[in-house]
């Protein structure tokens, strides 16, 4: 008797489902998503038109996309800043954290468009393709998506060029090593890392020659444990510096911990090993943020590939800490006075690969975008 | 001389890559020596890892952080044991429930402290630190001696647990609930209260290898902190083949082949030659490793190697 009620009901509440799902035009908000804010956007019954209007800053909501936590002290908590500036100009956002650069991204932005966004930035390398694909879906909502490199008619791109921040903490590093044995923890075989272990290897070897620098690779964005192990590797290989391109603060802890000194990345971090930090690397994305919202309010966005540096404040060497070597600031500042003027370049010049053979000149854009080899002086497999 | 001391360090780094997981797997064969399957140590871990990190950044207080810990993952197995042992649910799936629930609590909780690190009164209590006469020991004292207390607790603990399990009446009398709980039960001994111990004292050492995950290994709070070490331990139950003293083997086994991955990043000297591999693959390493032993322990069939005849079977009187 129970069997027949329970497939009764069962029956009835599929059939219940399906008229549910016909009812809503199979648009039913996925689970855990909260409440659609009062102001609509243009809605989705528009998609085809394929133009993109400028939308009133009052009608304005938009979405962001982060790989790890708001929190983190380092890559996630940059952009959450935009975020935050955005809200404090009184527009509306939604953003989701800890979103994985699998399926689960498309997922996430299509919910943050049922939120109402009409604006997204993903904000992490492989959340590129599902940023793309859900672009297409949607011809009327602008899409911006971080450290890529593939845009579309409704999708710019943007990038800080972080490694001009690198190569002045490496000038830094390079001053305070005694061991002439640097450590660098980097999360992903890709040319955004790999440009930035240059830069900041260039910058060592610009007031040490002597000096190397060794790479471990985590092969993750996120993962905290892993990235302290690699520290660890290489300061038991006699590294007294260890400099990051990772999201998690632990290499900094590490270094602390075993007596060395650190480099940050992404933001201020003199708090997390205050007996070991030297500087960071930081990002300023608010001002891309603020800058490109305002040209959706303005109607001059355009689907480009932004990749901006220190002169135009997209990025910045944190203020050198008590234990910085005398004579580090004056010379940070001459290099960077040289680099904002437009005066040095720093893949200028003979640019030598790890054999020791000129393998560049004078690189442009372009090419250090693209760069997929080593300078000399970085010790690291990449297979 | 210089070799010597590169191969002490990387001894080093397998204690501590270990410990965690040898808490754990100690947790799970306490569990089964009782005949209860818990699939739950994750969630276990993660409670425990959560709540002592959330109680360390607050309050700045190491027992108390510690305390917090053990708790959190008593109560997560007083669940199971409750579910499981009371109302004699299917282990297997309650142990999966507790896992699911131990990973959205902790995350839930973790909202709040991404991102800070520990006080320095956690770092100066649970950091590695020297301990007198031991610490002199040759090899064993600067791999066991001079780290953080945890990693010589869980070595001791393994051996107490062996001890209780060959020595003692008691640890006698839960080998028999484990291999049949009806005989144990007809020579008077309490099935229900000693499955409920050890249920929950496996819990506290998976709590306890949290703990040491978060407060003293990481140092930062992140998300899914464990990123599979309990499962592992699930396996290196099996691999110790229940026995403790074999668990030491089989954690530190997976450190070893974890801490390598990290020394072959560039290249394996062969034969003069560096071997390129890819770092990819390294990273599989411990998680292959942990297939490849299951699978010897699976071919080799040999009456040792069996586990506890009543494991994930609950326990009904009526049905005896």
């Amino acid at each position: 008797m129970k069997k027949k009620v329970s497939v009764i009901l069962l029956c009835f509440m599929m059939v219940v489902s399906l008229f549910a799902m016909g009812g809503c035009g199979g648009s039913t908000p996925p689970a855990g998503s909260t409440q659609p804010p009062a102001t609509q956007p243009a809605g989705t019954e528009a998609a085809g038109t394929g133009s993109l209007k400028p939308i009133a800053k009052e009608d304005l909501v938009v979405g962001f996309v982060y790989i790890g936590d708001i929190k983190d002290g380092g890559y996630n908590e940059g952009h959450d800043k935009g975020r935050l500036a955005l809200e404090a100009e009184g527009i509306k956002c939604f953003y989701k954290e800890n979103v994985p650069e699998s399926s689960e991204c498309e997922t996430a932005i299509r919910e943050l468009i049922d939120l109402g966004c009409n604006v997204i930035y993903t904000t992490s390398f492989g959340h590129m393709d599902s940023t793309l694909a859900v672009a297409k879906d949607f011809p009327e909502i602008y899409f911006g998506h971080a450290t890529g490199y593939k845009t579309a008619d409704n999708m710019c791109t943007y990038m800080g060029k972080v490694e001009q921040a690198r190569y002045l903490t490496g000038i830094v590093a390079g001053m305070k090593t005694q061991t002439n044995k640097l450590g660098y923890v980097m999360a992903m075989p890709y040319a955004e890392c790999i440009r930035g272990a240059n830069a900041f290897t260039l910058g060592v070897r610009s007031v040490n020659p002597e000096a190397t620098v060794e790479v471990m690779l985590v092969n993750s964005w996120t993962d905290v444990a892993t990235a302290k192990q690699c520290a660890i590797e290489l300061l038991n290989k006699g590294c007294d510096v260890i400099a990051q391109h990772h999201d998690a603060t632990t290499p900094q802890l590490a270094a602390q911990d075993a007596g060395a000194f650190c480099v940050g990345y992404n933001v201020a971090t003199p708090d997390v090993a205050p007996k070991a930090y030297l500087t960071s690397a930081m990002f300023n994305w608010s001002k891309f943020y603020v800058d490109n919202v305002h040209s959706i309010i303005e109607g001059t966005w355009g689907p480009h590939t932004y990749w901006e540096g220190l002169d135009a404040g997209w990025v910045a060497i944190d203020e050198l800490s008590a234990l910085c070597p005398e004579g580090a600031q004056a010379k940070v500042d001459e290099v960077q006075k040289a680099i904002i003027d437009g005066s040095f370049n720093i893949f200028g010049g003979e640019i030598k690969n790890q054999k020791g053979e000129v393998q560049a000149k004078d690189m442009t854009d372009e090419e250090v975008w693209n760069m997929e080899w080593f300078v000399e002086g970085v010790i690291a497999n990449l297979s | 001389m210089e070799a010597y001391t590169s191969i002490l360090l990387f001894l080093q780094v397998i204690a501590m890559l270990g410990t965690h997981v040898l808490f754990a797997t100690l947790g799970g064969i306490l569990c089964e020596k009782a005949g209860n399957l818990n699939l739950g140590l994750e969630g276990l871990m993660l409670l425990g890892a959560s709540f002592s990190f959330y109680v360390a950044l607050n309050f700045g207080n190491p027992w108390l952080a510690l305390a917090a810990g053990c708790l959190a993952s008593l109560a997560g197995s007083l669940i199971y044991a409750f579910l499981t042992i009371s109302l004699r649910t299917n282990q297997v799936v309650t142990g999966l429930a507790l896992t699911i629930f131990g990973t959205g609590v902790s995350s839930m909780l973790g909202k709040t402290m991404a991102g800070v690190s520990l006080p320095a009164q956690i770092t100066a209590t649970f950091g590695a630190r020297s301990l007198p006469l031991l610490s002199k020991i040759p090899l064993l004292g600067p791999v066991l001696f001079q780290q953080s207390p945890f990693v010589p607790a869980a070595v001791a603990t393994a051996i107490l647990i062996y001890l209780f399990y060959t020595r003692t009446n008691i640890g006698l009398n839960t080998r028999i609930i484990g291999e049949n709980p009806g005989a144990a039960d007809a020579s008077g001994i309490n099935v229900t209260r000693y499955k409920y111990f050890n249920v929950l004292a496996g819990g506290l050492l998976c709590g306890v290898g949290g703990v040491y995950l978060s407060c003293v290994y990481a140092g930062i709070w992140q998300n899914e902190l464990t990123a599979g070490a309990g499962w592992i331990a699930v396996a290196m139950v099996i691999f110790s083949i229940w026995n403790p003293l074999r668990a030491i083997a089989g954690a530190y086994l997976f450190g070893a082949v974890r801490g390598i991955g990290f020394k072959f990043q560039g290249g394996i000297p062969f034969l003069g030659m560096k071997l390129m591999v890819n770092a990819q693959i390294l990273d599989m390493l411990p998680y292959i490793t942990t297939i490849l032993v299951l699978l010897f322990i699976n071919l080799r069939k040999k009456k040792e190697y069996n586990p506890p005849a009543s494991l994930g079977n609950s326990y009904f009187r009526e049905d005896r």
